[in-house]
């Protein structure tokens, strides 16, 4: 540009001659983009200020050592007594219940799909499951409540009305087609060549699908176990509606009692002034809900890498 | 001196005959009425122009079409001694794969330890004892000339090793069977020079072991290595013989002037 | 072992072993089953107690403590302006967002960042959104516990799903098209408004559907809010006679919406109440099937029309 004449550049069509324009234009769009993907780590700082926040405030009142000790949970009444415990065992035995149910059907959903089933039930049957993982969970609780525990009675006459069996059944039916759908993508990622391998050593479908597609899916199959576990423990309506609300520290699950999300829910549904004792529990509880997870997702993580350097 | 080698030849049994055999994907007609016979203990190369039908025609000899929807056989594979015709439909094609290995055009080694990817064939045959696999492990891995190279980290993950070893382990893994055939789909076409060169001189040495049937895109790699030659072209057989006639003098103006290198 | 033994063996072991695909075959349908039949259950009996409730009056009546009489007016009307709020905020943040980890980001540690980010936002359960917004939205912005707020926290929820499914739609696209664009002098942001967003605007549309659907039956984050769930009068609608004729005030108004009201009425013991329960489950579930539905039918129209 230097070179030639300013009569040259004149002699240019006018368009190129105001580019420091549109650049500026390119420059303000690609901020503005970059801010709206910045907003999700904006999000998650949110969460965790919000959280760590109402937290601090609530430990302040409540020593960490009785919150993770006591046997009880019963901050609103005069006998107040701030014990996590009853809350994460009805979360961990209605989860358990969940991925007994979840992880062995979904899994088995999976390896069918993708390895036996004729192309038409595949077909078929992979929208349906995405359906089946669309139905709101309130639909799941009223179903729980309903129609489960009844059943369940018939079978278990002394099984209560609200109890954490009824409600982690159906949560795991509601997890299955998360665990299947995930999976099974991943065993259809298995490149064919793998399958042929197996296949031209005389292997059954039943052995190349356990012995070659399975360790070869291996770390997909993982991430939708722990998205499973993190669905089931985060759930909150199926155990509202279905489990009871009553903090019950118990490990048996024909019993009922308040998940941490059923608890929220319960003090949600009342009117606790903002700022009161009350009202920062259920930042604690949440926060304890969100490091549960992230345990999960963290060991998931370190799990999938681990076994990356072994095999 | 290659007269040596055909009354050699000629005196080898047939190890299998392919006998009026077609091939359809769907309507497509993939092997047009193919008649030829693989010599026992010895090597026979499928060579012709791409998408002349030869890697449909290898995998019809472990029914590896079965696997895909759609697909239909015509006419007959005989496999001697037991004279049986394994494209036959009560013929079960998990039977055919336990007698016939195959090697793949590039390498497909398991998610697996070495030592896994070897005995895989045994354990889905449902042998368990640790010293049955070892010894036939090790067996087969000096057979593939891979013993001396992997034998202190037997346990690490096959996709450790370099692509001309793993192709060697593939080769392990489909001796350790003993298999009556072998089949090579271009097993060296992903393969550089040098790792060419020893996955050649090793299907030469196990032609003693085992009836080869390779197929290769590479003209000089059939002369090479085998000592009959299939020349294929538009899914039919042009001429079949022994390597050094086909090369030398071929009948044929076809096959002539593929290898010559006139087309191709 | 003569060559006949080996057969034999063979032959044996095969037997052996296909039983065993057998067996799968018939627990992998069984498995199958389960999930088709529970669903199939869970429908008609949906269908059975909440059917008979369904009725034009069930749509245009507030609800009521006699359940007779009771309806689903309020709440329907609140889900539909609740959407409106999580449409305008989650789908230009989610676009921006997948267009520009898609196109503009540079390698570095702030896009690692970000992108590791969204993947995790998508495990964080819904109720933790509900008590981001509860702290951030009622109270530190002052929003209260309105249609704004609720509209605002559902946004934040689907938001990973709108930048993951615009993320795999632009991607589907091919260089060259990109190519091709330049080639004509476009700039990056001609580009991609011009191109990438109008070809990958059926996967983005697919991704916001799922992403509403998902919405529509969340209940945890809006209860969190502290919605209430006795709600017996509409909005201030958003269409005036007077001008300026827009009115912005719904956005700051009290209001229930679809799932909450069926908590409700699942939550009383009287089993009147729980039919209307299985009446407004039953709009629900139709409402969010044929949403996913759609969006299944529009990825595969996809799939079969475009082949780059």
């Amino acid at each position: 540009m230097t070179a030639k004449s300013t009569a040259e550049i004149n002699h240019q069509p006018r368009r190129l001659g105001y580019s420091y324009r549109r650049n500026l234009r390119e420059r303000f769009i690609e901020t503005l983009l970059f801010l709206t993907a910045f907003a999700s780590v904006a999000i998650t700082l949110a969460i965790m200020v919000m959280l760590v926040k109402e937290s601090f405030v609530f430990f302040q009142h409540v020593s960490i050592w009785d919150f993770l000790t006591d046997t009880q949970w019963t901050p609103l009444f005069d006998d107040a007594h701030y014990g996590i415990l009853p809350l994460v065992s009805g979360t961990l035995v209605s989860s358990a219940v969940a991925l007994l149910v979840a992880i062995p059907l979904g899994t088995i959903i999976a390896i069918y799909l993708s390895e036996f089933a004729p192309f038409t039930v595949r077909e078929i049957a992979k929208p349906f499951l995405e359906l089946l993982g669309g139905v709101p969970t309130i639909v799941y609780g009223y179903f729980a409540l309903l129609f489960v525990t009844p059943l369940l009675q018939k079978i278990f006459p002394e099984l209560p009305g609200f109890s954490l069996l009824s409600a982690g059944l159906v949560m795991g039916i509601m997890i299955i087609p998360y665990v299947s759908s995930l999976s099974e993508d991943a065993m259809r990622a298995v490149p064919m060549s793998m399958r042929e391998g197996s296949y031209a050593m005389g292997a059954t479908r039943f052995q190349t699908a356990i012995r070659v597609v399975m360790p070869a899916a291996y770390s997909g199959i993982a991430a939708a176990y722990i998205l499973g576990i993190s669905r089931a423990v985060g759930e909150t309506m199926v155990v509202a509606v279905a489990a009871g609300m009553q903090p019950n520290l118990t490990w048996n699950p024909m019993e009922p009692a308040a998940t941490i999300t059923a608890y929220i829910v319960q003090v949600s549904l009342g009117d606790l002034p903002h700022g009161s004792i009350g009202y920062q529990t259920i930042f604690a509880a949440g926060f304890t809900l969100l490091l549960m997870t992230l345990t999960f997702n963290i060991i998931g993580h370190v799990l999938r890498k681990r076994y990356r350097e072994i095999y | 001196m290659h007269e040596s080698i055909v009354t050699n030849a000629a005196l080898t049994q047939y190890k299998s005959e392919v006998r009026d055999l077609s091939f359809y994907y769907g309507e497509f007609n993939a092997l047009k009425n193919i008649n030829m016979a693989l010599h026992e203990k010895q090597v026979t190369a499928l060579i012709g122009p791409s998408g002349c039908g030869k890697s449909t025609f290898l995998r019809c000899f472990n029914r590896m079409h079965d696997l895909y929807p759609g697909n239909r056989y015509v006419g007959d594979i005989i496999l001697h001694p037991d004279n049986v015709n394994i494209l036959a439909s009560n013929v079960d094609p998990i039977e055919v794969r336990m007698r016939i290995s195959m090697v793949f055009q590039k390498p497909n080694p398991f998610p697996k330890s070495i030592y896994e990817n070897v005995a895989y064939g045994l354990r889905v045959r449902g042998v368990r004892q640790r010293a049955v696999l070892d010894e036939k492990v090790e067996e087969a891995l000096r057979d593939a000339a891979l013993w001396d190279e992997v034998k202190d980290r037997l346990n690490q993950l096959a996709f450790n090793l370099s692509g001309g070893q793993q192709q060697r382990l593939c080769i392990a893994r489909a001796l350790a069977t003993d298999p009556e055939i072998l089949l090579f789909d271009e097993p060296t076409s992903a393969l550089d020079p040098i790792a060419t060169a020893s996955i050649e001189e090793l299907i030469t040495d196990l032609k003693d072991k085992v009836t080869i049937l390779i197929v290769t895109h590479n003209m000089q790699q059939a002369a090479r290595v085998s000592d009959y030659t299939a020349y294929m072209y538009l899914g039919e057989l042009i001429e079949f013989g022994v390597t050094d006639t086909i090369f030398i003098k071929p009948k044929n103006k076809q096959t002539e002037d593929y290898i010559t290198g006139r087309f191709g | 072992m003569s060559n006949a033994d080996k057969l034999h063996e063979i032959r044996a072991i095969i037997v052996r072993h296909k039983r065993w695909d057998l067996v799968f075959m018939v627990v992998g349908m069984f498995a199958l089953m389960i999930a088709v039949l529970t669903f199939t259950v869970l429908f008609t009996q949906m269908i059975i107690d909440g059917m008979p409730r369904l009725s034009w009056d069930f749509f245009t009546s507030f609800p009521s403590r006699r359940p007779g009489s009771a309806g689903i007016l309020s709440a329907w009307v609140g889900t539909s302006l609740v959407m409106l709020v999580t449409i305008a905020a989650a789908v230009p943040m989610g676009i921006g967002a997948g267009v520009y980890l898609e196109e503009y980001a540079p390698k570095n540690l702030v896009t690692e960042i970000i992108e590791i980010n969204v993947t995790n936002l998508a495990g964080v359960p819904s109720i933790i959104y509900g008590l981001l917004a509860l702290g951030l939205f009622v109270y530190q912005l002052g929003f209260g516990q309105s249609i704004l707020s609720a509209g605002l926290a559902l946004a934040l929820l689907i938001l990973p799903v709108v930048i993951v499914t615009t993320r795999e739609s632009i991607r589907a696209i091919p260089v060259a098209i990109r190519e091709g664009a330049y080639a004509l002098g476009a700039t990056k942001w001609q580009t991609v408004s011009d191109h990438l967003i109008p070809y990958s605007a059926a996967g983005i549309l697919t991704g916001i559907i799922i992403g509403l659907a998902r919405a529509i039956g969340e209940t945890a984050p809006i209860i969190t809010i502290g919605a209430m769930t006795f709600i017996a009068f509409l909005p201030p609608s958003p269409v005036q006679t007077d001008f300026p004729f827009l009115s912005f005030e719904w956005l700051m108004s009290p209001f229930t919406v679809m799932p909450i009201q069926m908590f409700n009425w699942v939550s009383r013991p009287e089993e009147a109440f729980q039919l209307n329960a299985a009446a407004a489950g039953l709009v629900l579930v139709v409402m969010t099937l044929a949403m996913n539905a759609f969006a299944i039918y529009l990825r595969y129209r996809m799939r079969k029309k475009i082949k780059w």
